[in-house]
């Protein structure tokens, strides 16, 4: 899976620790049966037995229990301990890496009344805050406004006239910076504010339980700790051939200071970090050509999503394509010489074209930063650079076996790199080291795509869902509503969109929800919380919703799911899917 | 000497040297007419057995060239090539060139007529190597003309006309046509066209292969198909400052009279011509640069005396500002720099002095090398001969392309002030006016009457400051009025 640049609502993270959900884990009524690991994701539910699920029944208890006790309560870090060492440690917690991972595990550590210290080798905030998901948002802030304000057509319909809108680019730029700056401050004063010790340097393992960290330059320090966990992020993946230049051949880290805007730029790669710099750069005057490997743009999107996506998102605009076709070669402009790209068919490897442009973005994804980490001295191996994890983000030693006190989270282990999955993974292992057994449901991890408009998911796509229907011999059924028939939308006049929503008509379990439309990424959660909970379609489609609202979209495809009990229920009005398909 | 001439020019001409086959550069190394070999490629010679049609590529003349206008067809189609002959003689947007082909063979086909225009890399001809094979390159060959042939000179009214409906057919009809020899793709040049103006050609019905590309490296943007299309572009917000700012800009030299213009007045809108849009772009290019102008009144009397001494001898005025002016950059090297990349400054280590001279439909600007060290009998031969060079459009690309430092000169018109548009590249420029009888208080109490010329400079202030230019025209003023310097 393709990294993203959409951890997007990490301030809820940051401001609500305590209520960050974890995927089933906080329900306890018998209906947990067909909650969020019913077989959802084979890979994350296969070990769960009934008496895991006993224990989380009782974590959550304790968990509300452990939080009236206070945090940074020491005596309780203490009674935690389980007499197993009879070694005394610096730490309960040691975190390598303070990214948005290692940030939201050591909130939670701290809540938990562990000891905890987050080494930092880079900057505090790491990809998310600095060069990814915080920057970004800012970039397509100003995207999406210029984007209303240069459209006529659509101001008109509104009545608005407006003058020729046009921005500056430098503070385009320092907005993104500042915003990052900001936000890397708020992350370093919360850790600070509660206790956090922030030790600086590379961190690496020297042995089990020990850890040693300093600057180039000055001799290391070692600390020891009951429990390591690794959350040290990924980097941009330039694939070989690729000669980055920071200048006109560039990855995100480098779009997201926008120093120039180029007049044509090819982006390497059409997943999430691709399609949001598309939607920059052609808010801000740029052409764009992408470039993907797989056979069509937007991997990884439900395909009927994805289709629509590319209707919207990437004819109407100043944006071609060649799919199917691997940049080989990208030289850097030189001696008033174009980017010069080789393409080469992805599967017969023969060249196809050359292209010449102005700049090229690398956005292949992300490969995993986990060099110099010293895991080889535990006997642990990576995969591809990726830790690996159990189900419980413990890592696996090259037998396979867990590593005990060693976790990994987030982009270094590669289950799923998002930000604020990281951050949830962190929060999960800090419950396991608190004495719950706990395991995060991927499924109902949400992600989104901040394009004009938004594009937001959960769980799993419509094919990925048919797939396991009949693997598993369960039927398999679709809701879809569109923009188009909501209030609120046709209000702002962006009735533009389609949601989905994937689902067992015979349980009324939610396996997927896909939106494409205004404010989609906000609207997500209503379907992602449904997951982690164990909500069905039968409980929450009598939840009542404010009118007008955008949320009632996905009231409409709760309403419109057809459940095999229920003969009555609401089909998906026609007029509705003939929009949808126009 | 075809090798390394090969390498600089492949390497300012991305889109042929792009091509896997072998496009092949040389100097023919004639003085007199600077001339260039045919850039021949054949392409994927190793998937075709063995194609013995080669295309002739549109050369890169110049770093700047983007296309170049077909002047004249030395050769006729059938007729024998030997390697070394001058074949067709292309206008680039600095001087006129004969192009040579490096081989044997019969010019079996012209894709791009003469008065055509074609982008760098585009094919402009094809050559046979058997007398045989000129039957076959033609139905190749009409493959490419058929596109090639509306070639509309952008401006002119007629081509703009709505596109014929039948001219979609016409084209697919040409696209499917056999290719005997090479079946890979009839069209020898790629188009670079960026996503929008891919989409404009697809709504407007333009065929892309008929448009030349305006944008770097001669990709076609969004306005040459609208352009092609008869589309004015969206009007912008405020029409572009100063890009209608009269050719005051950069300016005439000595002796250079603008055409007895009365006699032929034109009508209408006229193409420019490849220098005409080299200047346009030029100018353009300019106003991304921040500049000032500082002026200085300087006193001629004892230049003036010197001139009248030494014009037996050859000596010509300009020669005589050159100098000056480079003894002064001498000592004020910031005004000699350049900035490249807005990041730093590039201190020249020559001292090349480029003068504007107003040509027939245009202005070019040959270049006085090391105008500090070469003695001013010397430079003013150099200068004649460059002004002759220049008008018949011979000039090599180093002979005009090489300035540190602009000079303009329209006093001889007996325009007394005026200020100077900073080419792209340039540091500094300096506009002179002409030199007038002035009254002025002498310094003792008394009126005296001295000959005072005003110069303007105008420098990029993102490496030359204020202060830089005003302690460069004291020196250059000091030379000027004690110009004993000038013939040392």
């Amino acid at each position: 899976m393709e990294a993203m640049l959409t951890c997007g609502n990490w301030t809820q993270t940051l401001g609500c620790v305590g209520k960050v959900r974890l995927g089933g884990g906080g329900v306890s009524s018998d209906k947990t049966v067909f909650g969020a690991h019913n077989g959802l994701r084979r890979s994350s539910s296969a070990g769960l037995s009934s008496v895991a699920k006993e224990l989380r029944v009782v974590s959550s208890f304790r968990r509300r229990q452990a939080a009236n006790v206070g945090a940074g309560d020491l005596s309780v870090r203490a009674a935690s301990g389980n007499g197993a060492a009879p070694k005394q440690f610096d730490y309960d917690v040691v975190i390598i890496g303070a990214g948005v991972g290692g940030h939201g595990a050591a909130l939670h550590a701290v809540e938990k009344g562990l000891k905890t210290a987050i080494i930092e080798g880079d900057v505090v905030g790491g990809t998310c805050v600095n060069r990814g998901c915080v920057p970004s948002k800012a970039l397509l802030a100003v995207s999406g406004r210029m984007r209303e304000l240069r459209d006529e057509h659509h101001l008109k319909a509104l009545g608005i006239q407006v003058g020729a809108a046009n921005f500056d680019r430098q503070s385009v730029a320092d907005h993104a910076n500042n915003l990052a700056t900001k936000i890397r401050g708020n992350l370093t004063n919360s850790m600070k504010a509660l206790g956090v010790d922030i030790l600086t340097g590379v961190g690496s393992i020297v042995a089990p339980q020990v850890v040693k960290y300093g600057k180039i330059g000055f001799s290391d320090k070692t600390v020891t700790a009951r429990n390591i966990i690794i959350a040290t992020g990924s980097v941009p993946f330039v694939p070989p051939g690729i000669e980055v230049d920071g200048k006109t051949v560039f990855t995100s880290d480098h779009a997201l200071k926008l120093e120039w805007i180029p007049d044509w730029i090819t982006i390497v790669g059409s997943g999430y970090i691709g399609l949001e710099f598309s939607d920059v750069y052609t808010a801000l005057g740029s052409e764009v050509t992408f470039v993907e490997a797989l056979d069509g743009l937007m991997p990884g999107f439900d395909p009927e999503i994805g289709k629509l996506a590319q209707r919207i998102l990437i004819n109407p605009r100043k944006i071609d394509y060649h799919v199917g076709v691997l940049a080989k070669k990208i030289t850097p402009a030189k001696d008033g010489k174009p980017v010069q790209i080789e393409l080469v068919d992805t599967k017969t490897k023969e060249p196809k074209d050359i292209l010449e442009v102005d700049a090229a973005l690398i956005a292949t994804g992300r490969s995993p930063f986990t060099k110099g980490l010293g895991l080889e001295k535990i006997n642990v191996t990576t995969q591809r650079g990726f830790v690996p994890v159990d189900e419980r983000m413990q890592v696996l030693d090259s037998e396979g076996k867990p590593v005990p006190h060693l976790y990994c989270i987030g982009d270094a282990n590669g289950k799923m790199m998002l930000a604020h999955a990281a951050s949830a993974q962190g929060i999960s292992v800090i419950e396991q080291i608190a004495g719950r057994d706990n395991i995060l449901n991927h499924n109902s991890v949400p992600a989104a795509c901040f394009t004009h408009p938004e594009i937001s998911m959960v769980g799993l796509t419509e094919p990925q869902a048919r797939a396991l229907g009949t693997e598993e011999g369960f039927k398999v059924s679709v809701a879809k509503t569109s923009f188009k028939a909501n209030t609120k939308a046709l209000a702002e006049n962006e009735g533009e969109g389609l949601a989905k929503m994937i689902y067992r008509p015979d349980t009324g379990e939610i396996l997927g929800v896909h939106i494409l439309g205004l404010h989609a990424a906000d609207l997500i959660h209503e379907a992602s919380n449904a997951i982690a909970m164990g909500n069905t379609i039968r409980d929450i489609k009598f939840a009542v919703h404010a009118h007008p609202t955008l949320s009632e979209v996905l009231d409409e495809l709760f309403k419109a799911a057809k459940l095999d009990e229920e003969h009555a229920a609401v089909e998906t009005p026609k007029e509705v899917l003939e929009s949808v398909s126009a | 000497m075809a090798t390394s001439l090969h390498l600089s020019l492949a390497a300012s001409a991305p889109a042929s040297a792009l091509r896997s086959s072998s496009a092949f550069f040389g100097n023919a190394g004639s003085l007199s007419r600077p001339s260039v070999v045919l850039g021949i490629g054949r392409r994927n010679a190793n998937l075709v057995v063995e194609a013995k049609i080669r295309e002739i590529f549109m050369p890169a003349l110049s770093s700047t060239m983007t296309e170049g206008k077909i002047v004249t067809w030395n050769k006729t189609e059938g007729e024998k090539l030997t390697k070394g002959e001058s074949v067709v003689v292309v206008e680039s947007d600095k001087a006129d060139m004969d192009v040579e082909t490096f081989y044997d063979g019969f010019l079996a086909k012209i894709v791009i007529g003469e008065g055509e225009t074609a982008p760098v890399g585009a094919a402009i001809g094809l050559l046979a190597e058997t007398e045989e094979e000129i039957a076959e390159a033609k139905s190749k060959g009409a493959a490419q003309a058929a596109p090639a042939a509306p070639k509309p000179s952008a401006v002119e009214e007629k081509a703009v006309a709505p596109p014929a409906p039948t001219a979609a057919p016409a084209v697919a009809a040409v696209q499917v046509a056999p290719e005997p020899t090479a079946p890979e793709e009839p069209r020898s040049s790629r188009i670079v066209a960026t996503p929008y103006a891919k989409k404009l050609a697809k709504q407007y019905s333009v065929d892309l292969a008929t448009i030349a590309g305006s944008g770097p490296s001669g990709r076609i943007v969004a306005e040459d198909v609208e352009a092609a299309a008869g589309k004015t572009p969206v009007p912008a917000a405020a029409p572009v400052p100063s890009v209608a700012q009269p050719s005051a800009a950069v300016a005439a030299a000595p002796s250079a009279a603008p055409t007895p213009a009365a006699a032929l007045a034109p009508a209408g809108s006229v193409a420019f011509t490849s220098m005409q849009a080299g200047v346009a772009r030029n100018m353009v290019d300019s106003m991304s640069v921040p500049v000032f102008r500082v002026g200085y009144t300087i006193t001629t009397d004892a230049l003036d005396a010197l001139y009248k001494k030494i014009k037996s001898k050859g000596v010509t005025m300009t020669a005589l500002l050159a100098k000056a002016a480079a003894l002064a950059l001498a000592k004020h090297p910031v005004v000699n720099a350049c900035c490249k990349d807005g990041k730093s400054f590039t201190y020249n280590e020559d001292i090349n002095i480029a003068v504007a001279v107003a040509m027939d439909g245009g202005l070019l600007t040959p270049v006085l090398k090391n105008a500090d060290k070469v003695d001013i009998y010397s430079l003013s031969r150099s200068w004649k001969d460059l002004v002759d060079k220049a008008r018949a459009k011979q000039l090599s690309p180093a002979e005009y392309n090489s300035g540190t430092f602009v000079l303009s000169n329209l006093g001889m018109f007996g325009v007394d002030r005026f200020d100077a548009i900073l080419p792209p590249g340039m540091g500094a420029i300096m506009a002179v006016g002409a030199s007038v009888p002035t009254v002025v208080a002498t310094g003792n109490g008394l009126f005296g009457v001295k000959n005072r010329m005003t110069v303007n400079v105008t420098a990029d202030h993102r490496i030359i400051y204020g202060g830089d230019l005003a302690v460069f025209l004291q020196t250059f003023a000091a030379i000027i009025e004690d110009p004993t310097e000038l013939t040392m």
